[in-house]
């Protein structure tokens, strides 16, 4: 018999060695999240995942399960505060749903719905962004970015080529790419690497690409966030 | 032959990437800023990616990727120099050599802006000088250091008194009146084995003295105890604390004591390898602690064999920090060490099983190696009796703000605040800031109580206002700088930092209503319960503090009590005006959002 641990009273088995998202997430226990991806070692940036173990609150993708374990994870209180870091992310960039063509496909947005986030509650930043264009088969947004690391990640370990990272600091964070220029055509960035594949929202698109799935067929238009205990989403979900 | 000063840096630094702060911060200091070129080169030398260049290099306050003028002036910004007329100088200096705050001059030779606290708050007001901290601004000196910026003068013919740093010891205890010579705790570890030397620091109740007081005996047990292929030994004097600079006089003073305590935790823990993680605010002190290292390894206390004991070889290189607050978190610190952005690691592991290159390895505060000596050479017991139950030994204070004696105090543990004011000649206080902005607040009612783990613990920052002080500006000086130094890894504190930061200039521009009292307390409960690390649990503390035991200095921004919108149709017309050069009337709404006839 293999160890368990609770989640809002559901009992979860787990391996050794797993995190708490990983074993919920095998076990279709849907703990929201936007920087954790399966495929990936735990990062814990977002937040968003946060639960409550034994009473005290942590990251739910870096803490490693343990037998035993209550965790709290689907309460109010949580859900509140989940919201308000969806809304710090929608405040902080640019964020206009209708005009994105990731719209209903978007895990930021789809989160959101999930966790009924009905207003930015706090006031827009406005930052000054740019959008380079200049990749044949990319556009890369920068307005959209929600610095969750994932293309940071993808590229470095399976594409092995380091095309992206973080600069800056602070509020000042923001995604740069290997190149002098600072273009993304003038990166190693192709189509197939898997980097092209994990943004979450909309801030790395494949070009030519636009309605191929009407508004309202789209992932989160069909099942909310929360059925879709696998995070492994493309446009073609 | 012209040699290449980046192809000579990488040399020296052996093409090892570990080094790569160490590396930028000399080719700045070579070149001036980080240019593409050196970058290009940085690339095939180091073997990485020029995202990892400029990943590193972007986090760091006082590393330039563009060119930022040659001569780059820093204020220091803490609400201490405020407090001493920092901006009425920055606006002579800005004005004088025609440069807009922040920007570089047309002709590239100057820029001026703020920077976070630099230490030097007994004799503020402070800049840092292309990384070179003069102390003691006044109108005068700002127009001397505008004439030689004007006339290229290179910083080495400034006049020598603009960089003078004063100790300003004012009260002495067990720590600072030790005669220890060099080498004598050292002597006196030598006589046991290292698990008795960490037994007898257990028994002193020896505490980090960087802020948390996590048991040093213990942190040392874990650390040997933890397999490894090396162990290393890790001084914090990364000082970062707005108000704390007590680092900064033990480093000029009593630099062998340090290095002694890291000496002996050497011994303790079985490494042979250390570091001084010194923040780049006291870059000029690197030479002077470069020659206290060299002059212990000529006498046998560091290198090969020390004290003749075979196998007992230990070094010590310092790293110089590069303006991130963040670093004083030790696993940020190690980041930073190992040649990365500042950020903080998900723990466990703790740095005492996983730290420098995954190695077990111990982080202390300065203070806290150098009372070590004391514990080695005088026994656990001796130093478990000075101070209080909880908190044995004693704490260096930085004392700053309104008081007529700034400077350094060291008391044992447990001495109240007012004893403190007393001593450092603040009869009109109405607060002290304690432990600095991620510390507490309190108020007269309040003077009363101890600083000690048990009630008021603290890194060492003790700022004092008085009764013409406005609180509500010092929070919000306190709430600049979180926003200024989040590292901006996680959500709740990178957002959440500058959510704060413009509600209090809400605030502070009148527009605030009861409704954003809510929000900062519900932010503070976001910050509190999601940040990643102790820099978003505590960005709050300030502000709720002073709501708490100042609300007055609050309710005075309140111009309506009800609603008031955040958009101000006069303001919003400000930069059509700076634009147009006009200032009549008919530039102006008035509060109902009509315009003024003419």
């Amino acid at each position: 018999m293999s160890a368990t641990f609770t989640i809002d009273g559901r009992e979860i088995p787990f391996t050794d060695g797993q995190t708490i998202i990983q074993a919920a997430l095998d076990a279709d226990v849907y703990i929201p999240h936007l920087c954790h991806h399966p495929d990936f070692p735990p990062h814990g940036s977002c937040k968003l995942c946060t639960v409550k173990v034994n009473g005290r609150q942590t990251a739910s993708c870096t803490r490693r399960a343990e037998a035993g374990m209550i965790v709290e994870s689907n309460t109010p209180e949580l859900n509140a505060e989940r919201r308000a870091l969806t809304q710090m992310l929608f405040v902080e960039g640019n964020h206009f749903c209708p005009s994105c063509e990731k719209s209903g496909n978007c895990q930021l947005q789809g989160t959101a719905y999930q966790l009924q986030m009905m207003s930015p509650r706090y006031d827009h930043f406005y930052p000054n962004r740019s959008v380079d264009a200049s990749h044949p088969d990319f556009l890369l947004d920068f307005n959209r970015c929600i610095l969750c690391s994932l293309c940071v990640r993808a590229s470095r370990d399976v594409d092995g080529k380091n095309v992206f990272a973080l600069g800056g600091r602070g509020i000042g964070t923001r995604l740069i790419v290997n190149a002098k220029s600072h273009r993304l055509a003038d990166t190693a960035f192709a189509v197939g690497d898997k980097a092209a594949e994990v943004c979450p929202v909309g801030a790395i698109l494949g070009k030519r690409v636009g309605f191929a799935v009407p508004i309202g067929e789209r992932t989160f238009d069909r099942k909310p966030a929360a059925d879709w205990v696998d995070s492994r989403l493309t446009d073609q979900d | 032959m012209v040699v290449d000063p980046v192809e000579a840096i990488i040399r020296r630094y052996r093409s090892d990437p570990t080094y790569l702060i160490q590396i930028l911060r000399e080719i700045q200091e070579a070149l001036g800023y980080i240019t593409p070129a050196a970058i290009d080169e940085l690339e095939i030398g180091l073997k990485v990616p020029r995202t990892r260049i400029e990943s590193a290099a972007s986090f760091y306050s006082f590393l330039d990727l563009k060119p930022a003028g040659r001569y780059r002036i820093r204020f220091s910004d803490n609400i201490t120099d405020r407090m001493l007329g920092n901006m009425a100088l920055l606006e002579r200096m800005c004005g004088q050599l025609w440069v807009e705050r922040g920007k570089v001059s047309e002709d590239g030779l100057v820029s001026v802006d703020t920077t976070s606290c630099t230490g030097m708050c007994d004799q503020g007001p402070a800049i840092l000088v292309n990384g070179r901290a003069v102390t003691r601004l006044t109108a005068g000196r700002v127009d001397a250091i505008c004439d030689l910026v004007r006339g290229a003068t290179p910083l080495d013919a400034w006049p020598a008194e603009f960089f003078h740093v004063d100790d300003n010891i004012r009260r002495c205890d067990a720590l600072m009146d030790s005669h220890l010579g060099s080498g004598d705790a050292l002597r006196s570890a030598l006589d046991r084995s290292p698990q008795d030397l960490i037994r007898e620091i257990g028994t002193a109740g020896l505490r980090g003295r960087g802020g948390a007081g996590f048991p040093a005996g213990r942190k040392w047990e874990a650390c040997r105890n933890a397999p490894g292929d090396a162990h290393y030994v890790v001084c914090n004097a990364d000082e970062g604390e707005p108000g704390t600079f007590k680092d900064r006089v033990l480093l000029t003073t009593r630099a062998g004591l340090v290095i002694e305590g890291m000496t002996l935790c050497a011994y303790a823990i079985g490494a042979r390898r250390g570091f001084i993680y010194l923040r780049g605010e006291y870059r000029y002190l690197l030479d002077r602690l470069h020659e206290q290292l060299a002059a212990r390894r000529r006498n046998g206390l560091l290198g090969a064999a020390i004290m003749g004991q075979v196998g007992f070889d230990f070094d010590i290189e310092i790293h110089v920090g590069a303006g991130a607050y963040v670093c004083g978190e030790e696993s940020a610190l190690i980041e930073s060490l190992e040649g990365k952005r500042g950020t903080p690691r998900n723990r466990p592991p703790f740095p005492v099983t996983c730290g420098y290159l995954d190695q077990p390895t111990v982080v202390n505060n300065v203070e806290t190696f150098a009372a070590t000596t004391l514990v080695a050479h005088h026994g656990g017991a001796w130093y478990a009796a000075i101070g209080t139950a909880g908190s044995a030994g004693t704490k260096l204070l930085s004392v700053a703000g309104d008081c007529e004696r700034p400077g350094i105090y060291e008391y044992p543990w447990g001495v109240t605040v007012a004893r403190v004011l007393d001593d450092c000649g603040a009869a009109g206080a109405q607060a002290v800031q304690i432990g600095g902005p991620s510390g507490v607040c309190i108020g007269t009612s309040e003077f009363g109580r101890r600083i000690a783990f048990e009630d008021l613990p603290t890194a060492g920052a003790f700022m004092v206002f008085d009764q013409g002080r406005d609180m509500f500006e010092v929070a919000r000086n306190f709430a600049h700088f979180f926003a200024h130094e989040s590292c901006g890894f996680c959500t709740p504190c990178r957002v959440g930092t500058s959510l704060l930061r413009n509600l209090m200039d809400k605030l502070h521009n009148g527009h605030g209503s009861l409704h954003d009292f809510d929000e900062i307390k519900r932010l503070n409960g976001l910050l509190r319960s999601m940040s990643h690390c102790g820099l978003g649990h505590t960005a709050c503390n300030p502000v709720l503090d002073t709501i708490a035991r100042f609300p007055a200095a609050y309710e005075r921004r309140l111009l309506h009590k009800e609603f008031t919108p955040a958009f101000n149709l006069d303001w919003a017309l400000e930069p059509a005006r700076r634009i147009t050069h006009r200032d009549d009337a008919a530039a102006h709404f008035d509060d109902a959002g009509e315009a003024r006839a003419s």
